[in-house]
């Protein structure tokens, strides 16, 4: 399954159009244009209430545009360490996650799409299985683990975030590794064995034939990594204190406090989805492709 | 082509993440699996074994059989729904309408929202206040004139109050099945299509016949990878009531036993479970799909 194959326009040549086709045609915009308004109803309430002031904000009230507009949520929302240190702990953990991540992901999809060694075919499907398993099954052990070294919550200067790094870096390869070894083996088998009679040997040929052609499968990895580090919650839960929590733990903490105002919550759940907002905004075909990578060769 | 390379370079590249996930994932795996065969309870590691013990416990269990129905609703309601709705939402699009990217990019936005903000937003969408009180989709339907549709949602009483969480999780990953789905109805070549209309087929004799048996290893794809988000599924239910028993799943029951009632050994257990749930049809899965590979 590929994404060329989503993106690629249908022609319509070859249709016999019937004289239902407008009718056809306009239920299915409306179809359509009532399943967009369903998905946008929770960013629709999200920014209406977030530019509430506090006088105006009310639950019943949800669905009614702001009479004045007012930032004072944001203002408020990001004057909450939770929000700020947790957004700052969250760079800090899912760019160097991503990075790392993509980097061995890259070197492991070369290998096992070009440099096979003997048993390769084995260990792909066992890498690959690390990606499906629930999180809780390793949890007990992952946290013992941890604790043993010094690297979870209050022992730890960073507050955990330095280990919940490692973690996610582990718990990130099957994906990357994925992502990688569909890229290079898309790459005809030529381009590496016209290195080899050149006498390059195996890093070079990594780095200097391979890694070159790759940067759609880092755009890919990357942002791929970037939105899981991003969003996790189970292992920042359990790895990290108070001054290491990431904004997904700071966000749910501040928004169980019954007394927090309706708007203050929507404006920091706004913040905490920026980034991968964005990403996906600005991005979004790399993630579209990082989607279809993740469910394997259907 | 004469292979004139050694192979152990690329195991030795490959060697640092092996290592890393026999440690992170088999060998916590294994690690966890006896844990769920010991006594351990408490803040302190005990190792006593005491056999299957934890696990006829559960059975005896009725939080946990009830949590296990919840699951099998959760899911049960959640697949079928986001299946539905990405199939209609790909078969919409599949022609090529006007703006596609705009509705394709909607409907696939929730994927990039973790989690916890999406249940943040949903948990007031779910209100159920009533009376002047009345707000989220309550308030929707009866702006529409819809009132009678109003719900408590995921606070009902009924013992189906957790199908109200596959409405947000629906929300979430619908959008990803229609891609999926998008892209096997355009992975269907135009030849075949055409063969089939210079026959006499009618659209939707052509859908019929030519691209729906082509669409079933997305079907496959598409519950295999819904149905264990489901099972594991923590943060949208957590963040959306804490602590609700309406809506508690193994996978919460799993959270509470072991990180607040230091119930070690039986979190263990339940995590086991989940994990062989999850296995019996991931295992199959990649295996397929390592072997279709193989014979291309």
């Amino acid at each position: 399954m590929t994404v060329e194959a989503l993106e690629a326009d249908r022609g319509q040549a070859g249709k016999i159009r019937s004289r239902w086709s407008p009718y056809v045609s306009t239920v299915r915009y409306l179809v359509l244009f009532a399943l967009a308004c369903f998905f946008l109803m929770p960013v629709y309430v999200m920014v209406v209430t977030a530019l509430k002031d506090s006088v105006e904000v009310s639950v019943p009230g949800m669905w009614e545009l702001p009479q004045r507009l007012s930032l004072e949520s944001f203002q408020a929302a990001w004057d909450k360490p939770a929000i700020r240190r947790g957004f700052v702990n969250s760079v800090l953990l899912a760019v160097p996650a991503s990075l790392i991540s993509s980097m061995l992901g890259a070197a492991n999809g070369f290998v096992l799409a070009k440099w096979r060694f003997p048993g390769a075919n084995i260990v792909f499907p066992l890498i690959l299985f690390g990606m499906f398993i629930p999180y809780q099954a390793v949890l007990i052990p992952l946290t013992r683990f941890m604790t043993d070294l010094n690297l979870r919550g209050g022992n730890d200067p960073t507050g955990g975030l330095f280990g919940l790094t490692l973690i996610h870096i582990i718990y990130g390869l099957p994906i990357t590794t994925l992502i990688f070894r569909s890229y290079f083996a898309g790459i005809s088998d030529e381009i590496i064995e016209s290195s080899q009679v050149d006498g390059a040997g195996m890093l070079r040929t990594f780095f200097f034939v391979a890694l070159p052609v790759a940067p759609p499968a880092f755009g890919v990895s990357m942002i791929w990594q970037f939105t899981s580090v991003w969003n996790d919650f189970l292992f920042g839960f359990v790895m990290t204190s108070t001054q290491g929590w990431p904004i997904t733990i700071g966000l749910n903490n501040i928004a169980n406090v019954q007394t927090i105002p309706f708007n203050e919550a929507m404006a920091s759940a706004l913040l905490a989805s920026l980034p991968t907002l964005l990403v996906y905004v600005v991005l979004g075909r790399f993630f579209m492709r990082g989607l279809m990578a993740g469910a394997l060769k259907g | 082509m004469r292979r004139i390379r050694s192979w152990w370079p690329g195991f030795v590249l490959v060697l640092p993440t092996l290592v890393l996930l026999g440690i992170f994932v088999y060998g916590f795996l294994g690690w966890n699996i006896r844990v769920s065969f010991t006594n351990w309870r408490g803040f302190t590691q005990t190792n006593g074994f005491v056999g299957w013990r934890n696990y006829a416990e559960l059975g005896e269990n009725e939080v946990w059989w009830r949590d296990v129905r919840h699951l099998l609703v959760f899911t049960l309601v959640f697949v079928a729904g986001s299946l539905l709705f990405g199939f209609v939402m790909a078969l919409l699009l599949e022609k090529g309408v006007r703006g596609e990217n705009a509705f394709r990019s909607i409907y696939l936005f929730p994927m990039a929202i973790s989690f916890i903000a999406t249940a943040i937003v949903w948990r007031w969408l779910l209100d159920n206040g009533t009376g002047l009180n009345t707000a989220g989709i309550n308030k929707l339907f009866a702006y529409l004139g819809l009132g009678f549709l109003r719900s408590d949602w995921h606070k009902s009483d009924s013992g189906w109050a957790i199908a109200a969480v596959a409405l947000p999780a629906g929300w979430a990953l619908s959008g990803y099945v229609m891609a999926l789905f998008l892209a096997g109805m355009r992975g269907v070549s135009d030849d075949l299509r055409e063969a089939a209309r210079i026959d006499g087929a009618r659209e939707p004799q052509v859908f019929w016949h030519v691209v729906r048996p082509m669409l079933w290893p997305v079907v496959m794809s598409a519950v295999v990878i819904l149905a264990h988000i489901s099972l594991k599924t923590f943060d949208l239910i957590y963040a959306l009531d804490l602590k609700s028993p309406k809506i508690e799943t193994p996978a919460l029951y799993m959270w509470f036993q072991t990180f607040q009632g230091n119930f070690y050994a039986r979190g263990a257990a339940v995590a086991t479970l989940l994990l062989l749930s999850v296995a019996v049809f991931i295992v199959p899965y990649i295996w397929y799909s390592v072997r279709t590979e193989r014979r291309r």
